[in-house]
């Protein structure tokens, strides 16, 4: 966006966000800075802009997991799943959509499998579905997905830990000051609450908010349920250098 | 969830940050990930050989507090053109594209690289010029919010000494944000090596 070399943006709290040591969730143990952050006092044109994708050109199914992996074949193709439609809305901190911002996607298959070389979980893979998706918010700051529900998989931290199911979301734009990678999990799900890498975070509404909803009345009759999930990112703080006198 | 802003109206939290998982090249560096790229992508070019500026290669690995290098790492970069300019309009039909992504693959033993220019000097808004720098942001699994850094040059020693926000920088730790000149010839190549822990760990920042 034009403006972006004249917002700033609302701090990031830190404490509502995982804590990067989290010795439950094994990995972060040597993964985690142990000196502290620089903060920067003045945030610089470096901070403050960020690829915006308006002309990026994306193809016709890169938001549609159903038809994406092998497009041109026909309803035979479909994976293997609940399908589900994932939709919401990006806004900032003040609740003013975020246009234009990139929206990818991925997730593992019905069975928990991920079409990655390096997944070799037992569950089968799907020749139907790759997981992955991609698309840029509207004027209005709305997304919208078409994919089917991933199953829950484990995964070597505790020799029992199963991950609920989730789509991991990226959220590229209008700066780097708002990069975000987040997950999103479904209402319902029992594994959420024993999950390690959900107890990264301190404040059990925190975990709440990255918790999709079913929305029957977005749902599709005798088609596709909803679920809807919508993503924050940091409020704008308009004129920034203007200010700056 | 929600907290009084200073004009009266709510302020929402931002969406916590959740790891990007030791599967994040199916989303973000898909033939890393063994999956057919599509028509565009974003990936390890920032600039072509056609874009105005001195070519060069950035080369790195990022280590671990064990000192293993992190196979499964994504680094994102965004710079600003050889004028010193940030190109937002993202577009890969341009020489010089500003942003980019790239992840080992399974043979690279953790190392990642960019073909980009030598970014120009950024105007602080202080004043003063910043030294030439790419913006890195790191993400894989075991890291639960993205990591932000700078590389600097080490062929940019004067500017690197009056650049007003390096110089801001604690003293003993400006030297991790210095990448340094490894080859000449028509593209020169900088090495970078993150550290995640340890005596030399990296500096990253909050902003
Ligand atoms: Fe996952």
């Amino acid at each position: 966006m034009a403006q972006n070399d004249r917002t700033a943006f609302v701090m990031r709290d830190r404490g509502w966000h995982p804590r990067p040591y989290a010795p439950a969730y094994k990995t972060t143990v040597a993964r985690s800075p142990q000196q502290s952050l620089v903060s920067l006092q003045t945030p610089t044109a470096s901070e403050l802009t960020g690829p915006d994708f308006d002309n990026f050109v994306l193809g016709p199914v890169d938001n549609d997991l159903l038809l994406n992996f092998r497009p041109g074949t026909d309803r035979d193709g479909l994976p293997i799943g609940e399908r589900i439609i994932v939709y919401g809305r990006v806004v900032d901190q003040y609740n003013k959509p975020v246009p234009g911002t990139l929206v990818e996607i991925w997730q593992a298959n019905a069975g928990g499998r991920y079409r990655h070389k390096k997944d070799a979980y037992m569950a089968p893979l799907d020749p139907n579905f790759g997981g992955v998706g991609r698309t840029v918010t509207d004027a209005d700051g709305w997304y919208r997905f078409r994919t089917i529900k991933p199953g829950p998989y484990p995964w070597p931290n505790d020799v029992n830990s199963w991950r609920p199911a989730h789509i991991h979301v990226s959220v590229m734009g209008p700066a780097i000051s708002t990069r975000l990678i987040t997950q999103l999990y479904f209402e319902g799900d029992p594994l959420i609450p024993l999950c390690p890498i959900m107890h990264t975070l301190n404040d059990p509404d925190a975990i709440d908010t990255l918790v999709a909803r079913l929305d029957k009345a977005g749902s599709r009759p005798m088609d596709s349920l909803a679920y809807r999930f919508d993503i924050v990112t940091r409020g704008a703080l308009q004129t920034y250098f203007e200010n700056q006198g | 969830m929600t907290q009084p802003t200073k004009d009266g109206g709510l302020m929402y939290p931002e969406s916590p940050s959740q790891t990007a998982g030791p599967y994040v090249h199916i989303g973000l560096a898909l033939e890393v990930a063994g999956l057919p790229p599509r028509d565009d992508e974003i990936g390890p070019t920032i600039a072509t050989t056609a874009a105005e500026g001195e070519p060069i290669e950035i080369v790195g690995t990022v280590i671990d507090g064990n000192g293993d290098a992190v196979e499964d790492i994504l680094v994102e970069a965004w710079q600003a053109d050889a004028n010193g300019v940030y190109q937002t309009d993202f577009r890969t039909d341009r020489a010089f594209r500003g942003f980019g992504r790239s992840a080992p693959g399974e043979n690279d033993a953790g190392q990642w690289s960019f073909q980009s220019v030598k970014p120009g000097r950024v105007t602080h808004p202080n004043g003063g010029e910043m030294a030439p720098h790419i913006n890195l942001m790191l993400f894989a699994r075991g890291i639960n919010i993205h990591l932000n850094t700078r590389l600097h040059f080490d062929d940019e020693s004067t500017a690197n000494a009056a650049c007003p926000f390096f110089n801001g920088l604690p003293p003993s730790r400006r030297d991790t944000l210095v990448a340094r000149r490894e080859s000449d010839g028509e593209t020169a190549r900088y090495r970078f090596e993150i550290h995640l822990q340890g005596p030399q760990e990296t500096l990253f920042f909050d902003f």
